[in-house]
């Protein structure tokens, strides 16, 4: 129980505490140097400006500071229920997501991830598709016509995008042989010989590749087992977060801010938590199924272990390894997040037919060729085709 | 633990439940009831073991088929007293009848489900299991189950069209 609830506020501590707020400062800074500006520099405690790293403790006593208006003729019970409903979800997610593998020390075991669930995925496909109520209901009970058009056009868009979002991970699902989280990405710690199928078929005699061909490998990442999935995953994602170039729901110069436009103070703070919150949470997911999770590439646990163990002693090198995973996982996630960060700066908004026909037309015919030659892939490589 | 839990749960099952009927003045306050409603049913499931339709309770029916009805809704902009005050009382007296018939058939069956629970294999109601299941002993009522999906796809695409080209 103590070590559960332990693992809960080093994440909730480094993602939601700690992370979070240098990502709105992350937001400024790099939409400054896309438009060739500066940025925020302005917050300052007796002269001291720390690069605008005070920017968002400003930024929140602000949004505490306003006034708290609901506007008149909105439903005023859903109106104030509706920014807890969209912080809710991204914040369950990180109960399942890995963030350091399985370790022993001596007797007991130390597994890095608040619940390990047999159908993890799930789970976050789940909480996910319960975030399309913050908008809704943001946008209906708000009284105005520009937010329900607001809330009308985030529920299509996140419906149409959950169902691609599914089918692009079958494939990996296939792959990897499991929705366990923390089974993907111990699944992830190992690598491949990029032309090991010519020894799996007989092709080439013998145990090793000739020409020193055996070194060409590869980490066993989603990435490069599902390429196709990788693309289409992280579009959906970035879809479901509605942030630029997804953001035809907020739309600021179509529907002035669409279906958060009536709320002020905190509770629009709220929203803006939630999508600057779903950054981390995407790139933790992304990480975590695409990029190896908290494994180091080319390095696996058992070598880390044997080679440290021998000089310092066992108990020493697990903790090394885990203190090390730990790195790589957040090393991960940060370079997720300045993916995402480069993505919403240069790309412009779709318009809103567009985001209908790239997810219907394009995406969800691709997810589906993605899952059917992966089951041909996966057949043939285990010798099941006729 | 566990029977307070289904307790809590059931309780917030039939207080949705109740809500979405009586709620009649407002469609929305009533759909989000059933979300409510679905989301503990989802819970039972889990404890049930039954963890595969549990979270597809979630996934499926709280997170899409409530969410079109409240797109629906806002399509056609739905607002209060907009079903009017007429069928209000045949409703509600169908929706206690049932209810309070539901509550006698369970208050009968409620003392031996608690008695002990059932022996299962490990993995039981799992994705591998439930999956293994429907592509082996159920395989043609799933597959005749997605031509019924492709037909009604179909159908409301001719139907869409047809309004579109007929203006």
């Amino acid at each position: 129980m103590t070590i559960v609830l332990l693992k809960l506020i080093f994440i909730v501590a480094v993602i939601v505490a700690g992370m979070l707020p240098l990502i709105t400062w992350t937001e400024r800074k790099q939409s400054a140097v896309m438009q060739d500006r500066i940025g925020a520099n302005r917050a300052d405690i007796l002269g001291i400006t720390a690069l605008g790293l005070l920017h968002p403790a400003a930024d929140v006593l602000k949004l505490f500071s306003k006034e708290d208006f609901v506007p008149e003729g909105a439903n005023r019970v859903l109106h104030l229920l509706a920014p807890v409903i969209a912080i809710v979800p991204p914040i369950l997610m990180l109960a399942v997501i890995p963030y350091g593998g399985t370790y022993r020390f001596g007797e007991s075991s130390l597994s890095l991830v608040v619940a390990d669930i047999d159908w993890g995925m799930l789970y976050v496909f789940a909480v996910g598709s319960i975030a399309t109520y913050g908008a809704v209901i943001a946008g209906w009970s708000s009284n105005n016509n520009w937010a329900l058009l607001g809330s009308m056009r985030a529920s299509a868009q996140m419906i149409s995008y959950e169902v691609t979002m599914g089918l692009s991970l079958v494939g990996l699902f296939m792959v990897a042989g499991s929705l366990r989280l923390t089974e993907i990405a111990a699944f992830q710690d190992q690598s491949f010989r990029l032309l090991g199928f010519l020894l799996h078929f007989g092709w080439v005699q013998g145990e090793l590749l000739p020409f020193g061909l055996d070194l060409l490998r590869l980490p066993m990442w989603g990435i490069f087992l599902q390429p196709l999935g990788f693309v289409l995953f992280l579009t959906c994602l970035m879809a479901e977060n509605k942030r630029p170039p997804f953001d035809a729901p907020e739309g600021d110069s179509e529907l002035i801010a669409g279906y958060h436009m009536e709320y002020s103070g905190m509770r629009f703070g709220l929203f803006y938590t939630a999508e600057f919150l779903e950054v981390p949470v995407i790139g933790a997911l992304i990480a975590t199924l695409f990029l190896g999770g908290w494994s180091i590439p080319f390095l696996s646990q058992e070598t880390i272990i044997t080679f440290v163990g021998a000089g310092f002693g066992e108990g020493f090198a697990t903790g090394l390894c885990m203190l090390l995973h730990v790195a790589s996982f957040l090393v991960k996630v940060v370079f997720m997040i300045w993916l995402q960060m480069a993505i919403r700066w240069t790309l412009p908004r779709f318009r809103y037919d567009q985001v209908m026909d790239l997810c219907w037309k394009t995406m969800l015919p691709l997810s589906l060729a993605n899952v059917f030659a992966t089951g041909v892939v996966v057949l043939w490589v285990e010798g099941l085709l006729p | 633990m566990n029977e307070l839990l289904f307790q809590l749960f059931g309780a917030i099952a039939v207080a949705g439940a109740l809500g979405m009927v009586l709620n009649l003045r407002n469609v929305v306050a009533g759909a989000l009831s059933l979300v409510a409603t679905m989301v503990a049913l989802g819970a039972i499931y889990v404890m049930l073991e039954a963890y595969l339709v549990g979270v597809l309770q979630i996934l499926v029916y709280a997170g899409a088929i409530v969410v079109v009805f409240l797109f629906v809704v806002m399509l056609l902009n739905l607002r209060d007293q907009a079903l009017g005050e007429g069928r209000q009382w045949f409703t509600k007296t169908v929706a206690v009848l049932a209810g309070v018939g539901v509550l006698v058939l369970f208050l009968g069956v409620l003392p031996a489900a608690f008695s002990a629970p059932a022996d299962l294999e490990a993995g039981f109601g799992g994705y591998r299991h439930v999956g293994a299941l429907l592509f082996t002993d159920y395989v043609l009522a799933f597959e005749v189950t997605s031509l019924l999906l492709l037909a009604a796809m179909v159908g409301a695409v001719i139907l869409a069209k047809r309004r579109t080209d007929g203006s």
